[in-house]
């Protein structure tokens, strides 16, 4: 009348292939909400180790549906409830009916909240970005470790076995004891593929991040600004071993800051860019000669400098632009106003001048991809999709 | 469970058989199976189906439930499929009594399914026949790519619940499939989706002669004021809306039938998608009924069996844990089993009043009970048997979201008991109609949604329209209410638009 039996389930895959598909899609998302996830608060806050919850809306199973948040709902309190009794409170996952399995215990999700990590945002967001043209310079301390397997030994270890070359073993050793055929694999058949240390030498490069601190750039601007040189610090320590920054924060004078101050400094005064420049060159003919060097000053403004200093800037650019492989200068303009410095620099004209103005979060992206990809990106920028 | 405690759960199985029996209950043969973990929160993930077909939002289901298991926040201890055997996959890290008290919970299960009426229509070889579409639906992607079958299952499962689950409607399957060669007319439609009138002759003919004709017409004599209240009530499934002499509610046999643009593959997976959610369509409209019945028969079945201390603790806790009250929503195993146990109650020992004026025997208390678990549904069994004392002694309130928080607001016992069928109504989703095929004489889909007080969500609303967009091929609308005022939703296959009207 009944049965009860016990299978070996070991091979049902079919909700771990599904799953797959599902964080296939996920990642598809975040690609394509690649521009509004950078300058999330959640991620720039953070020590940027943790895992960060990223609404993904698009991965929403959509359907007809009833507005919860204006409708009633019901409930089962202890025995005590009154009218006006709190339930739940708002951010916190709202509380929606449990419709389907189980116990109805589970709030529903407003979105779907995935679980992403910083370093999988970063491995998609990093893998078209490069520094532009960068150059063979002196041989210095640039390396890469790497290795490769250039060498097949009789000796090895056991992971590394080459098969084929220990069946091809077997079968010649067995053709010459006249029993041709694949069987009694000896322990001298055996062959183990091996690896080299190699040395890559690389290009080594200093990038300079200039920061406008200067009293007009209220928090919107800071924040985006921070938000860039975040990602580009980031990008930079994971892509190349051997790159350099230095940061310069800089009002009416600039110097030379420690990257928590440069992240954390407060503003003040009024904006003369040209002193940031002035003390780029310092630094460059100082510390980081071009010869050996690929130097990439990127420069964060709010574009409102004193306008007797934009002639200076311009030449001071110029001069930089000398030595450098890019310059490249951001400005963050929410109102979309006219500035006086980016007037400035329209006249600049070369493929290794970079600007960027960043109107919304959303920009940031598109500034990243502007300086950091080898071509001259076409016309107007390089969103992608 | 090791071996021993199987073989001890296969004798205490077959002792509960003898209980269950015993206690009236009437089941299909059964089929036991314990699985480990990972498996079970598949076949949770894919609606309790261990055959159907892939799709990466029960991928995204089974990730959370898994995820939610390994944490420790919560855990299905059983699953039954309700089908002839019945099967019922039970968890293998479960310890014995656990398994004990579920395969008593199933029993109940399954007897409901047998014996309930809005199951008679369930096919009940559903396993075979959803592995069948699955193998279908593989063979499809293989043919036309995984991405082309995705995104048609994305449009399909947006739609899925927009059924017709009556008697009438489920039988328009089996009337349409006969003459299926040319898609015949659903009636009220013409082939392209064009308004008829009825006619005396072919499929629309149901609607003209009835035995309760008299009745209707005893209706329409006493006139206007009454037209009033039945605009009112309409809605509910079954009910002709105003304004229009027949609209289709099953928007997805709507759209097999007449969707200029899906192709033969297409049609058969929205047809698959529809006729699994007919086979979901009670478990759907039966939750508390269901539910609450297992959790009634398995405290009856496991007081009958011999326990030790410990095993009568771990039980307790179990059962504690099932029927545990949420601030936030109905727990439909702990509201149904208090509900069945005040049905046995009250028809066991009726008041004066109601021996007089209903003719009450006392000790009818099972007697009802079965009657009740043969005829209800979860709307008509909460309006009937929830009762003031219930509703006061399980403290059900209603609750709204008041500024940033959630506040309790009602707990009028009329009112939570109208909300919670309310709720219940059309398996909790919003009923729409499809007015008309060809609106504007330009082949484009009107959907009519029967407002009743619950307003649509917008952002959902403008999310979803594109799946149906997408599975009619031109504009389609979508006439609601927001804010007291009717609105229509417009997808013209680019943008959506949102006009007052």
């Amino acid at each position: 009348m009944f049965t009860l039996s016990q299978d070996d389930w070991s091979l049902h895959r079919k909700g771990q292939q599904d799953q797959a598909r599902h964080q296939e899609k996920v990642r598809e998302a975040i690609r394509r909400n690649l521009s509004d996830l950078i300058s999330e608060e959640s991620i720039i806050m953070t020590d940027g180790r943790q895992v960060v919850k990223v609404p993904i809306r698009s991965l929403d199973e959509y359907r007809f549906r009833y507005n919860y948040n204006k409708s009633q709902q019901a409930g089962q309190g202890g025995g005590e409830s009154a009218i006006g009794d709190v339930v739940a409170r708002d951010p916190a996952a709202a509380p929606k009916p449990g419709q389907g399995d189980g116990a109805g215990d589970q709030p529903g999700l407003d979105y779907y909240e995935a679980e992403v990590s910083v370093d999988e945002i970063q491995s998609i967001l990093f893998a078209d970005l490069e520094l532009p043209y960068l150059e063979q310079k002196a041989p210095e301390n640039v390396v890469i470790p790497d290795v490769t397997f250039t060498d097949v030994r009789k000796k090895g270890l056991q992971s590394n076995i080459d098969k084929k070359r220990t069946i091809l073993e077997t079968l010649k050793r067995n053709a010459r004891h006249g029993e041709p055929g694949l069987h009694h694999i000896a322990p001298d058949d055996l062959r183990y593929r091996t690896w080299e240390d190699i040395q890559k030498p690389h290009s080594q490069a200093v990038v300079l991040a200039m920061m406008d601190t200067s009293g007009s750039m209220g928090t919107f601007e800071k924040y985006i600004a921070r938000t860039f040189f975040f990602w580009m610090v980031r990008f930079l320590r994971t892509k190349y071993e051997h790159v350099d920054i230095q940061f310069i924060a800089h009002h009416t004078e600039a110097k030379v800051v420690t990257e928590t101050e440069f992240f954390t400094k407060g503003e003040s005064g009024g904006t003369i860019c040209s002193s940031a420049y002035q003390l780029a060159l310092d630094v460059i003919a100082t510390q980081f000669p071009p010869s050996s060097y690929n130097i990439y000053p990127v420069h964060f403004s709010d574009g409102d400098n004193l306008t007797s200093d934009n002639d200076r800037c311009v030449s001071l650019v110029e001069e930089l632009m000398g030595t450098c492989n890019v310059f490249g200068y951001g400005e963050v303009n929410q109102y979309n106003r006219s500035s006086t410095l980016m007037s400035a620099y329209r006249h600049v004209r070369s493929p290794h001048f970079r600007t960027a103005i960043i109107r919304e979060k959303g920009e940031v992206y598109k500034a990243l991809r502007t300086f950091f990809t080898a071509e001259q990106p076409s016309a107007a920028g390089g969103e992608r999709g | 469970m090791n071996a021993a405690e199987t073989r001890e759960l296969e004798a205490s199985i077959e002792q509960m058989y003898e209980v269950a029996r015993g206690f009236g209950l009437n089941f299909y043969t059964m089929r036991f199976e314990l699985v480990p973990a990972d498996v079970l929160y598949t076949f949770g993930a894919y609606a309790g189906m261990p055959t159907r077909f892939s799709h990466w939002s029960f991928g995204k289901s089974y990730h959370r439930m898994k995820l939610d298991y390994d944490f420790g926040l919560s855990r299905i201890y059983e699953l039954v499929i309700n089908s002839d055997p019945c099967y019922a996959f039970l968890l293998d890290s479960n310890s014995l009594v656990q398994n004990k008290l579920v395969s008593a919970h199933v029993l109940a299960h399954c007897d409901f399914f047998k014996n309930n009426a809005l199951f008679a229509f369930t096919q009940r070889n559903v396993v075979d026949s959803m592995a069948a579409s699955a193998e279908r639906f593989r063979g499809y992607e293989l043919e036309h790519g995984r991405m082309a079958v995705e995104e048609f299952l994305d449009a399909a499962l947006a739609i899925q619940e927009h059924i017709d689950p009556s008697r009438t409607g489920r039988r328009k399957l089996l009337a349409d499939t006969r003459d299926m060669d040319g898609y015949g007319a659903v009636s009220g439609f013409d082939t392209r989706g064009r308004k008829v009138a009825p006619s005396l002759h072919g499929t629309s003919a149901s609607s003209s002669v009835g035995p309760y004709d008299d009745l209707f017409d005893l209706d329409r004599r006493l006139g206007g004021s009454h037209d009033a209240g039945a605009a009112k009530g309409a809605g509910a499934p079954g009910v002709e809306p105003p304004g229009s002499a027949r609209m289709e509610k099953d928007l997805l046999l709507f759209l097999i039938h007449h969707s200029p643009v899906m192709t033969e593959w297409q049609r058969d997976i929205l047809t698959v998608i529809r006729e699994e959610m007919l086979y979901f369509w009670p478990q759907i409209e039966t939750k508390i009924m269901n539910e609450g019945w297992a959790t009634y028969w398995h405290l009856r079945i496991m007081r009958e069996l011999e326990l030790t201390d410990a095993e009568s603790l771990d039980f307790a806790q179990t059962h504690s844990g099932v029927v545990l009250p949420s601030r936030t929503s109905i727990n439909p195993y702990l509201i149904g089993v208090k509900m069945w146990e005040d049905i046995e109650r009250r028809y066991d020992n009726p008041t004066e009043e109601e021996r007089k004026r209903c003719g009450r025997a006392p000790g009818q208390g099972r007697a009802q009970m079965f009657e009740v678990r043969e005829t209800d549904s979860d709307s008509s069994f909460v309006r009937n048997y929830l009762t003031r004392d219930l509703v006061e002694e399980l403290d059900l309130y209603l609750y709204q979201k008041v500024g940033n928080e959630w506040r309790v607001v009602e707990q009028d016992w009329e009112k939570v008991r109208d909300k919670i069928c309310a709720s219940r109504v059309n398996g909790g989703y919003p009923v729409l109609y499809v007015k008309d095929g060809d609106y504007l004489s330009a082949g484009e889909l009107y959907l009519w949604h029967s407002y009743e007080g619950m307003e649509l969500d917008a952002k959902y609303t403008e999310k979803t329209l594109p799946h149906v967009q997408r599975l009619w091929g031109r504009t389609v609308h979508l006439e609601t209410v927001l804010e007291g005022r009717p609105v229509l939703f417009t997808h013209d296959g680019k943008k959506i638009t949102r006009k007052f009207l």
